[in-house]
């Protein structure tokens, strides 16, 4: 069963390069300690899937995304809510929901694992997922 | 300036979809959208198109949706509603149907000219003129002189608390003297024969200007050099009117729902209730005078968006009603909707549940409309 780290956000070139990432939404796997992370660091493997989620992966851990074109067609998120702690998923399991004033999305796990940690600063500040995004373009990543 | 009668408030539309297309005229291809005349400047501005009611439409431009909902509610925005199917003729409408249901909700202006002038639905486009036209076969076979002409007029809704200000320097009217629910003729921006109607569908004070097709570009451009204006789509029309109260045609109120579930009583004068002398008049008088099943109810929330066909529940977690449509308010930063619940549960400051993701959400009856609206009326 692979480990999951995942990030629930679509990340850009981030305007302070210097900030640290907030975007983790949460891991799967248990004993992950959670690391800092710039947005580039994650460029490293990028492999995107059916609905706009894209997957990394790092030292056995694997990181999930929503992609440019799908926050931007979500528009402003006013609502972003997530699994517990502990939940464990199979492939294709619903793992959170995004919702803009016109718009809801589920989100759908790539992998199956369990969440050992979620990332509080979505659920009060749902914004941020509009806020980051890959430099050069999810889209290129294959 | 002549008044215009109210019927309700007019069209917002599907959310989710668009309505089924009872509209297209038979003369276009299954997949052709109609376009109104601004559709190359909507393009030109940014304007991202969708289909709705069988036209194609701007649901928003570059701005954010959150944003151009608010900047209508702090300066003003500039909204293409050409789709609405615009009428004159001297005829006399009645849109409940016979069994009480609502048709279609629509605005009808007494003209000083002698007719009627009338804006309804896009999404009823084809239900109405049928309706108004056998209407005017029995009145011609009675003898009387009437007529119905479509308009070939593009509609410009501009809103906003500075819209007013705005249109001022463009017409040689003072528009002081133009009080909510009112309408005159005049030149807008050098075009003429422009209808300008004191309403809207967000709550704002604003305008609707009905402007000849060959003219609507020239004023649109006109209307957006002054800075406080900007262009606003369908999207932000939907969160506006939701946040003032306003129906929706085909979620809110429909053919099954009657004006005195609706909330919308208002709008059955008084002598027509005595009278009893229109479409309807058997259910929804005694449902006027005694007690209706369910009623129309404005909901709030926190956490999870309420949205059309959410179930809504009373505390003990039975089932009471359904939302007909919500959405988070960009103003209040809370969730809004409307929805039907038993008359029992309609008093504002109820507290009902509400189904959302598979969970049960608090939530309370609140009085519409959610936003305070700043209709100008002469008070």
């Amino acid at each position: 069963m692979a480990i999951m780290r995942a990030v629930l956000c679509s990340l850009c070139a981030v305007p302070a390069p210097a900030a640290p990432c907030l975007l983790r939404a949460w891991q799967l796997g248990a004993g992950v300690i959670r690391t800092l992370c710039t947005g580039l660091a994650l460029l490293s493997v990028c492999k995107f899937i059916e609905k706009h989620e894209w997957i990394t992966t790092e030292n056995g851990i694997g990181t999930v995304g929503i992609s440019n074109f799908a926050q931007e067609a979500l528009g402003d998120v006013v609502y972003c809510s997530l699994l517990e702690v502990g939940t464990k998923l199979n492939k294709q399991d619903e793992f959170g929901a995004l919702e803009s004033v016109k718009a809801a999305s589920e989100l759908y796990s790539p992998l199956s694992g369990e969440v050992p940690e979620i990332n509080e600063a979505l659920a009060e500040n749902p914004g941020l997922v509009n806020k980051f995004y890959y430099e050069d373009g999810c889209g290129s990543c294959l | 300036m002549q008044r215009a009668v109210s019927v309700v408030a007019h069209l917002g539309f599907r959310l989710q979809a668009f309505s089924p297309d009872l509209c297209r005229p038979l003369s276009f291809a299954q997949d052709v959208l109609r376009r109104t005349p601004l559709y190359d400047f909507h393009l030109a501005h940014g304007g991202k198109m969708v289909a709705f009611a069988g036209w194609s439409l701007p649901v928003q431009y570059r701005d954010s949706h959150t944003d151009s909902h608010l900047h209508t509610r702090q300066h003003c925005s500039l909204f293409d509603v050409s789709h609405m199917l615009q009428v004159k003729g001297q005829i006399s409408l009645f849109l409940p149907g016979r069994a009480g249901g609502i048709l279609d909700d629509l605005i009808v202006t007494n003209t000083s000219e002698g007719h009627l002038y009338v804006v309804s639905n896009a999404g009823c486009w084809e239900k109405d003129l049928a309706l108004m036209q056998d209407k005017v076969r029995e009145l011609q076979n009675q003898g009387r002189d009437v007529g119905l002409e479509v308009l070939d007029n593009a509609l410009l809704a501009l809103q906003g608390p500075t819209a007013a200000q705005v249109l001022q320097a463009g017409v040689a009217d003072d528009l002081r003297k133009l009080p909510f629910m009112t309408s005159a003729v005049m030149e807008v921006f050098g075009v003429s024969g422009c209808r300008v109607t004191r309403c809207g569908y967000t709550g704002e004070d604003g305008v609707e200007i009905s402007v000849p097709a060959v003219g609507a570009v020239h004023l649109a451009t006109a209307l957006l050099e002054n800075p406080e204006v900007k262009l606003a789509g369908l999207a932000a029309r939907d969160s506006l009117r939701l946040e003032a109260g306003l129906c929706l045609y085909g979620n809110d109120i429909d053919e099954h729902t009657t004006p005195v579930e609706g909330s919308l009583s208002w709008t059955l004068g008084k002598r027509r209730r005595a009278a009893m002398d229109f479409p309807g008049a058997k259910v929804i008088v005694p449902q006027l005078k005694g007690k209706v099943q369910r009623r129309r109810v404005g909901l709030m929330c926190e956490g999870a968006p309420m949205r059309a066909h959410s179930p809504i529940l009373n505390m003990e977690g039975t089932m009471i009603g359904t939302v007909t449509s919500g959405c988070p308010s960009p103003s209040l930063k809370k969730n809004v909707a409307m929805g039907y619940v038993p008359c029992e549960y309609s008093r504002p400051g109820t507290k009902l549940m509400v189904e959302v993701r598979r969970k049960q959400q608090m939530a309370v009856v609140s009085k519409m409309p959610f936003v305070p609206t700043n209709y100008y009326t002469l008070k």
